[in-house]
């Protein structure tokens, strides 16, 4: 699978906190979680965000809480996919699980800038910087990962699991 | 080839010999646990799936804790849902406002959860459960569901670290110092997916809160889970507590291999060591409490899940017996749970808070998470016994958090300051 879209950068320790502040835990709703996404870091990021736009972080994005309304509300707000040079543990599963694709490549986060446009061959393994017209590889999902994202997130795995799928 | 800790928990219940870091294994949890916030999700989702039938309502656990008493209507709307739930599934382990606490106390003092067993939690903090040396990790509200509908989780086999402490405490450095320490060394991701096993001869100095105190932190490293070794003190503390006296249930308690195999080693002598303290905004900006100068604060919160233990609510009277809390200072003090306020109570120990001129609070996470009962405002500075401190994380995002173990926030009450109980 292709993904494609224009970069919106952002920084390292890119905590929880500041995805989906302690005050809006309480959202289940996605337009709702669209809305404040990423609000104390940069109030204005939904308006900003165009559906398909990748986010490029540098190490630890996801750091903090467990708090699965984080990656929920970057989907939500139409984000395709986030690329990192490393991600906090428990954000990097709820990502998988909800099926919101993310990518290990440091070389990339290095090398894009906000505004450029990725092409990111999911399965494939490359990351294709159009703007910059350079490509970089990302190591492939181990097979149980890869099972989970094919079946677009953890509730594929259940229901087959449980013979109901 | 040896195995740590958490490789052995792994593979015991994996039904495997062994297992190596980095493999992904589907293990059966003993416990899934859930605080009202990643419960309403988990349940959001299940009904989505068109789960009806939860695989074993024993082993589901939910406590209300993180915006109870209910802060407002959307809260009400909540711990609703998660209550219907809980009573539509007859779920034996949940833990109503007034009967719980905050879930990272409750779970091991009730014996909810016992050593040797693996238990996810829809909180970061669910690691906390790692000082009675079982795996407890923090997982979403997927996962959650998933364990409820089918009894099993995948893990990926984390690495671990391994940090050993000896020497001799010095007076006011407790668990919050030593964890905090280890951050300072190791940074936020300094341990990122691994299992952190603490060792050292200083832990028969301190009673089982400072365990708590640091597997709790585990998680401000990157660790998937912090766990301790089994001795007579875990043991005491398991077999004390009510799950444990009504059923007696067997359990199993685990030692890393002499050559198991660590991604780091540490090795800290703690003689020389100051009471420690994290500025903002992050849990490893570390330096002695004595660096910190004419740091004028607003509030102060002692407690919680990270130090809110009993032993914390008797530190903070030790300092705040006889002595009152500065004019411009709120001083909240939250126990862990139910029980330990009864504890305290028993000791006589919200007298002295309330006549130094504390607010005694029920248990909640509250402040912590920016929720309520002391949320800060704009520029507001605090000293607080938690366990974060970005942004944001109290309340406004000027506001500004330091985080300290208990004696030395309930100093900084009384100073007006941050400031150290030496100065007192
Ligand atoms: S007290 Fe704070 S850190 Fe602990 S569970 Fe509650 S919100 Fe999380």
């Amino acid at each position: 699978m292709i993904l494609k879209g224009s970069v919106y950068k952002t920084g390292e320790n890119i905590n929880t906190d500041v995805i989906m502040p302690g005050r809006w835990c309480h959202l289940t709703d996605d337009k709702e979680l669209a809305k404040h996404c990423m609000e104390d870091l940069d109030i204005d990021f939904h308006k900003k965000i165009k559906v398909g736009d990748i986010i490029v972080a540098d190490d630890n994005f996801g750091c903090g809480s467990s708090r699965e309304v984080a990656p929920l509300s970057i989907k939500a707000v139409g984000i395709s996919a986030v690329v990192a040079k490393s991600f906090a543990r428990i954000f990097y599963r709820n990502a998988i699980n909800i099926g919101l694709p993310i990518f290990e490549s440091p070389e990339c986060a290095d090398a894009t800038e906000a505004g450029d446009r990725l092409e990111i061959d999911m399965f494939g393994g490359k990351i294709k910087n159009i703007t910059k017209g350079k490509d970089f590889a990302f190591a492939p999902f181990p097979p149980f990962m890869k099972t989970i994202i094919d079946k677009g997130g953890l509730k594929g795995w259940v229901l087959e699991k449980l013979g109901k799928a | 080839m040896g195995q740590t800790i958490a490789e052995k928990i792994i593979a015991e219940h994996a039904r495997v010999e062994c297992v190596v870091p980095g493999q992904i294994v589907t293990v059966p949890v003993d416990m899934a646990m859930a605080n009202e916030l990643s419960a309403a999700l988990s349940i959001k989702e299940l009904k989505s799936w068109g789960i009806e039938k939860l695989f074993d309502t024993n082993r589901v656990c939910l406590i209300p804790d993180h915006f109870t008493p209910n802060k407002d209507i959307n809260a009400a709307g909540i711990t609703r849902t998660v209550r219907e739930f809980a009573n539509k599934h007859d779920i034996k382990w949940y833990f109503e406002v007034g009967r719980a606490g905050i879930e990272h106390a409750v779970l091991p003092m009730e014996g909810v959860i016992l050593p040797g067993q693996i238990m996810v939690g829809g909180d970061s903090h669910s690691c906390t459960a790692g000082a009675i040396n079982c795996l407890a990790t923090g997982v979403g509200s997927t996962d959650i569901a998933c364990a409820w509908a089918t009894g099993d989780i995948w893990l990926k086999v984390p690495q671990s670290a391994k940090l050993t402490y000896s020497g001799k405490l010095p007076p006011y450095v407790y668990g919050k110092d030593l964890i905090l320490y280890a951050l300072k060394d190791l940074g936020t991701a300094g341990a990122t997916y691994m299992s952190i096993e603490f060792h050292g001869s200083v832990f028969d100095q301190l009673p089982m809160a400072d365990r708590f105190t640091m597997a709790n932190m585990a998680i401000e490293a990157g660790g998937k889970t912090g766990i301790f070794r089994f001795d007579e003190k875990t043991k005491e503390l398991v077999e004390s507590t009510p799950r444990y006296k009504a059923e007696k249930p067997s359990y199993k308690t685990y030692d890393p291999d002499p050559d198991a195999v660590y991604a780091i080693e540490r090795k800290y002598d703690v003689s020389n060591l100051e009471p420690m303290i994290a500025r903002p905004f992050s849990p490893d900006l570390v330096g002695p409490v004595s660096e910190i100068k004419n740091v004028k604060i607003d509030q102060v919160v002692i407690g919680t899940c990270t130090n809110g233990w009993l032993d914390d609510m008797i530190r903070a009277a030790e300092i705040l017996k006889g002595r009152k809390v500065h004019r411009d200072v709120k001083a909240i003090i939250i126990p862990g749970s139910q029980k330990i306020a009864r504890q305290a109570f028993d000791l006589g120990l919200p007298q002295i808070f309330i006549d130094a001129g504390c607010v005694f609070s029920t248990s909640t996470c509250g402040p912590c998470i920016g929720g309520h009962m002391g949320v800060l405002g704009e520029n507001d500075v605090c000293v607080s016994t938690t366990n974060r401190n970005f942004k944001g994380r109290m309340g406004h995002i000027t506001s500004r958090v330091y985080l300290a173990n208990t004696s030395v926030a309930a100093a900084s009450a009384v100073l007006g300051r941050v400031g150290s109980p030496v100065e007192l």
